[in-house]
């Protein structure tokens, strides 16, 4: 029983610290760019103060579904995290990580909204773009360390990044799909782009909209989590090397417009393939022949 | 013993009945009581045969052989029968039967074909095999006649002969349990071509232009498999010394990987794989219980079952390789089709190829954990893939369209069904579900030692996730309250309540399936662990907790229109326009022609998978 | 709730302006004076707003749209008129097709005259108006309290 304790702290770790983390990254965010822009930008704690005044606002929906569908992208957001932090398996943790995502699909769709429905549409384009590369990165990681567990991958103590340059590349370039930075903004985006309203979140209001983006800050942490595992043998460079990525996606963010559909999609693919399947292939013919 | 010649014999009898009394609540009674007799003896073949060791059986005298023998003729004789009209341009498809079956024939005749003593024999996949097709089939067998009943009221140009349908789906029970108990490879090619001809009959079945075409077109692509088959036979004859499967596979190598070669050849065939999966396309012009039971479940799961027979001796070989490539290129091609397919049919038939092809690369590689998946991934696609074909069915039946575009909004139109739908659709490739666990196991065991796989499933994989979920979207808008479409729905909904619990329930029970029914066969998989099962628990936990939601009444909500830039009108689905006048607005899903259209990528499987093939058998020179 | 006065997020809409006052709103997001200093956000979306700053007059055309947009988004929400047009209609007001300011359709809270409005204007109408945002909120919870709402 008391090697259940370890799992569950880490799951109320994950659960409780994860949004402040998240948020304090989205207000460094908001002022690295303002700064990049020559402006000052709100305080640290901005994105506190919107959620805070989000969940006091007016609950507008279309139909009782779609908020309903959103306490479910929450859900399963919780369970992938939580299963990445106990340590678990990675492949697991994606396939939930995409049925959090599919949630919010369903609920953009249940509206019956057109700008709602394009913005679901291209979050689908995104997750045929993203998916491949991340499910790579998990295989490559077994191939270094024999396991798919998050737990053994952390512990191994290999210089994974040396083993796997490509794919923590092709991972980096697919991070900035998954955190809806431009230029592969194209479900939603924080920015004002009035093309598609507000994409997947148009019909989304107050507290519905805390919601998202809250699991907003879930899902960045753990897809920074993933960042870390291949730096995960020295914790200080780790965490210095994910900040740093970090600020690289803020970095293109503010330098680039968002492309159409297919650019993203044949870039991300060229590059899961490339960096992502070559990877591979020379760890396979290298080390295991 | 007995209950295996109860199941392969028992279907004769509700066949020939239904061709006699052509009352349909006769008929209606004859098909409910023989399917209830046939899915209890599934279930009883299976609770008492759970030694997980294979058993053989001999049949005393020679008689049945000649039996087969005689079917066999008689067989050759109907397709003949059946090509006499066509023209004579077609002048190959009787050829293909006379060859194949003028050389099997004389083969057996001049007493070249080896002596079979073991001839029936069941172990856990031929248990697994026999579950499905038992319950699954019931189930089929049920929908059908109210379908049926609906087809016809709505097609009064089609003469009402279900009695034929009917009988051919029972038919077809006998061939199936005939190849998945026979043993002798001369007895699993005949039941092979009865397959053949029931699907032949079902889609001929509406006697249009179309179906006559499709179904000439199917025979055709089918009798090559045939002929490949029946040249193994021959190359056994000669050159191996028995036609027992279960000797074949043990033998060394170098002998008879030809033959296997052929074999598992006629399985890619009959799983309607590229480059033959023009035939299964085609036959999705049949009516919708057909498709569900041959063309998804069952018949194509023929092909694949023994090609999973095949793979102890293709495994670590060059020639499994390529049939594993193919597999993998099917896999990726149907799932790419799919996405620009509108029509829901299309949409399944590509699925079911891709799924098979993902079946059919675990079998080309081989190793226990690989096909460990395999048979997980049969099991689950099953149940999905038909209940996912009789949902389309009966939706077409009541809205009158299977176009994806026309079901938009459909929860509000028909709110049971649709669920049902979503059940299935999630069933195909959402976590938890069945085949997202078995395409987890797929990854896990190739990663192991054939990583190079791995990229295959995971691209297919998001493929797949992107067509299934775009037709969830259209199935979930809500759309406000609208008329049910679900009256008249009768005798099918004991097959959708009976498959999407069957769905949901052996996802829950995976680890009982594999531990008492897959493990026996391939060993332990690590899969099986408490944690996996833990982890899959929870979330199948939390899915079933969904649906109690909806019936939550949520405070504090307040029901605005959508945004429309300010420009709404009373009609949802209006815009106030820049003259004055109200204009509609539509949303349709991306099919995105340009680079998943069917003229590329078609024509560019085709030529893959026939290098591929041909690669094939050119490896088998040691 | 002291959080709505700490991040008001703007819905800018024109109503028939000649833009001049909406480029002036348009230069507020500039860094030369950069409100995301007080956390507004422009959005481009009702639902997702607290403010509407409204330009321009209200005419035949636009009525119902400017009626739908402020039933579309949520309480606490504050209304203001930017520009003279948006006031009274300024010299536009007698036309066949204009009906005046944003007053004869939906509530306003704050009227900034000018033509066009400074940005610094617009930026202390704003600043103004997280007050009376405040105050509704207020009032709002103590009559849900009392169950009138």
């Amino acid at each position: 029983m008391t090697d259940l304790y370890a799992p569950i702290g880490h799951i109320l770790l994950y659960i409780f610290l994860a949004p402040l983390f998240g948020g304090v990254l989205v207000g460094l965010d908001r002022i690295v760019t303002a700064r990049m822009q020559s402006r000052y930008g709100p305080p640290l704690l901005q994105p506190f103060y919107d959620v805070l005044k989000l969940l006091r606002k007016q609950n507008l929906t279309v139909n009782r579904f779609h908020s309903y569908f959103l306490c479910w992208f929450l859900v399963f957001m919780l369970v992938s995290g939580s299963m990445f932090f106990v340590g678990s398996d990675l492949l697991m943790v994606i396939f939930a990580f995409i049925v959090a995502d599919m949630f919010l699909v369903l609920s953009a769709y249940s509206t019956n909204s057109p700008y709602s429905s394009i913005g679901a549409e291209r979050e689908l384009l995104q997750m045929l773009s993203a998916e491949p590369m991340m499910l790579i990165a998990a295989v490559g990681l077994y191939m270094v360390t024999g396991s798919f567990d998050v737990s053994v991958i952390a512990s191994s103590g290999d210089l994974l990044i040396l083993y796997l340059p490509g794919v923590f590349l092709g991972l980096v370039y697919v991070l900035t799909i998954k955190l809806r930075k431009s230029p592969f903004d194209l479900s939603t985006s924080h920015h004002a782009h009035q093309e598609l309203v507000k994409g997947v979140t148009t019909e989304f209001a107050g507290p519905s909209l805390a919601l998202i983006e809250i699991e907003h800050w879930y899902e960045m942490i753990l897809l920074l989590g993933m960042v870390y595992l291949f730096f995960a043998f020295n914790t200080i460079l780790a965490v210095v090397v994910t900040l740093l990525v970090y600020f690289l996606e803020v970095l293109i963010d503010n330098t680039n417009a968002r492309v159409k559909w297919e650019l993203m999609l044949k870039s991300a693919w060229l590059v899961t393939l490339v960096l992502g399947i070559g990877n591979l292939f020379v760890l396979y013919f290298v080390f295991h022949r | 013993m007995h209950w295996i010649i109860f199941l392969i014999l028992f279907p004769l009898l509700p066949a020939v009945l239904l061709l006699v009394f052509k009352s349909a609540s006769v008929q209606k009674w004859i098909v409910l009581i023989s399917s209830v007799f046939i899915c209890t003896g599934a279930i009883g073949l299976a609770i008492t045969n759970t030694q997980g060791q294979a058993q053989y059986f001999q049949i005393g005298s020679d008689f049945f052989n000649w039996l087969i023998v005689a079917g066999d003729i008689a067989l050759a004789l109907v397709f003949l029968y059946i090509c006499r009209r066509l023209p004579l341009k077609l002048y190959w498809i009787p050829l293909l039967v006379i060859v194949q079956y003028g050389a099997v024939v004389w083969y057996d005749l001049t007493g070249r074909v080896p002596e079979t003593q073991v001839c029936l024999f069941i172990d856990n996949l031929s248990l697994i095999m026999a579950l499905i097709i038992g319950i699954v089939g019931s189930l089929i067998t049920i929908y059908t006649v109210g379908y049926m009943q609906h087809y016809h009221e709505e097609h009064p140009e089609v003469p009402d002969r279900r009695g034929e349908f009917l009988a051919a789906i029972f038919l077809f029970f006998f061939a199936m349990y005939g190849i998945i108990f026979s043993n002798s490879i001369t007895w699993i090619y005949f039941f092979w071509k009865i397959t053949t001809l029931c699907s032949f009959i079902m889609i001929r079945y509406s006697l249009s232009e179309e179906a006559i075409h499709n179904a000439f077109r199917a025979l055709w692509m089918l009798l090559i498999g045939g002929l490949a088959f029946s040249a193994s036979i021959l190359y056994v004859s000669n050159h191996c010394g028995t036609v027992e499967l279960h000797r074949l596979v043990a033998m060394d190598k170098t002998i008879v990987l030809l033959p296997i070669l052929l074999i598992s050849f006629a399985g890619l065939n009959k799983a309607a794989q590229f480059p033959f999966a023009k035939w299964l396309l085609g036959a999705m012009v049949a009516p919708t219980p057909s498709s569900a039971l041959l063309h998804s479940s069952t018949m194509v799961k023929a092909g694949v079952y023994i090609t999973l027979r095949c793979s102890p001796v293709l495994e670590n070989t060059w020639a499994g390789m390529m049939v594993a490539f193919i597999g993998g290129l099917s896999f990726l091609a149907g799932s790419a089709l799919a996405i620009s397919q509108r029509d829901g049919k299309k949409v399944l038939a590509y699925s079911t190829i891709g799924n098979l092809g993902l079946i059919i690369l675990c079998a080309g590689i081989g190793s226990h954990r690989v096909l460990w998946a395999a048979v997980l991934l049969i099991i689950f696609h099953a149940l999905a893939k038909a209940l996912m074909f009789l949902c389309v069915g009966t939706v077409e039946q009541q809205t009158g369209s299977r176009d994806i575009e026309e079901m938009h909004g459909l929860i509000s139109r028909m709110p049971v069904l649709t669920i049902i739908m979503l059940v299935g659709i999630a069933g195909m490739f959402l976590a938890p579900f069945g085949m997202l666990i078995s395409k987890w196991a797929v990854i896990e065991a190739l990663a192991n030692k054939n990583p190079v796989f791995a990229p295959v499933v995971i691209f297919g994989g998001s493929l797949m996730l992107f067509f299934w979920a775009k037709w969830m979207g259209k199935l979930v808008s809500v759309i406000g309250p609208q008329p049910s479409q679900e009256k008249g729905i009768g005798i099918e909904w004991i097959a959708f309540y009976g498959l999407g619990l069957l769905t949901v329930l052996i996802c829950a029970l995976y680890p009982l399936v594999g531990r008492y029914m897959i493990e026996p066969l391939y060993g332990y998989d690590p899969m099986l662990s408490w944690r996996v099962e833990l982890t899959v628990g929870i979330m199948l936990g939390l899915m079933i907790l969904l649906p109690l939601g909806f019936f939550v009444h949520w405070k504090n909500l307040v029901h605005v229109k959508p945004y429309l830039s300010g420009a709404n009108v009373t009609d949802p689905h209006q815009f106030m326009g820049s003259f004055g006048s109200a204009r509609d607005w539509s949303f349709k899903n991306y099919y995105i022609h340009k680079y998943f259209g069917e003229e590329r990528l078609f024509r560019g499987a085709i030529v893959g998978s026939i290098v591929l093939a041909l690669l094939m058998f050119f490896m088998v020179k040691p | 709730m002291a959080f709505i006065k700490r991040s008001p997020w703007i819905f800018h809409y024109d109503g028939s302006s000649c833009n001049g006052c909406d480029i002036e709103i348009l230069a507020c997001l500039t860094p030369m004076y950069d409100v995301e200093r007080f956390g507004v956000i422009n959005t481009g979306n009702p639902k997702h707003s607290d403010i509407l700053l409204i330009t321009g007059s209200i005419n035949t055309q636009n009525q119902q749209v400017v009626k739908t947009i402020y039933e579309q988004m949520g309480y606490p929400k504050a209304v203001i008129a930017v520009g003279t047009c948006a006031t009274s209609g300024h010299f536009f007001a007698e036309c066949y097709n204009t009906l005046g300011g944003v007053d004869t359709t939906i509530p306003v809270d704050l009227y900034i005259p000018g033509c066009a409005v400074r940005p610094e204007a617009i930026i202390d109408s704003v600043v103004q108006s997280l007050g009376i945002l405040e105050e509704k909120h207020k009032r709002r919870q103590g009559a849900q309290k009392m169950g009138a709402v």
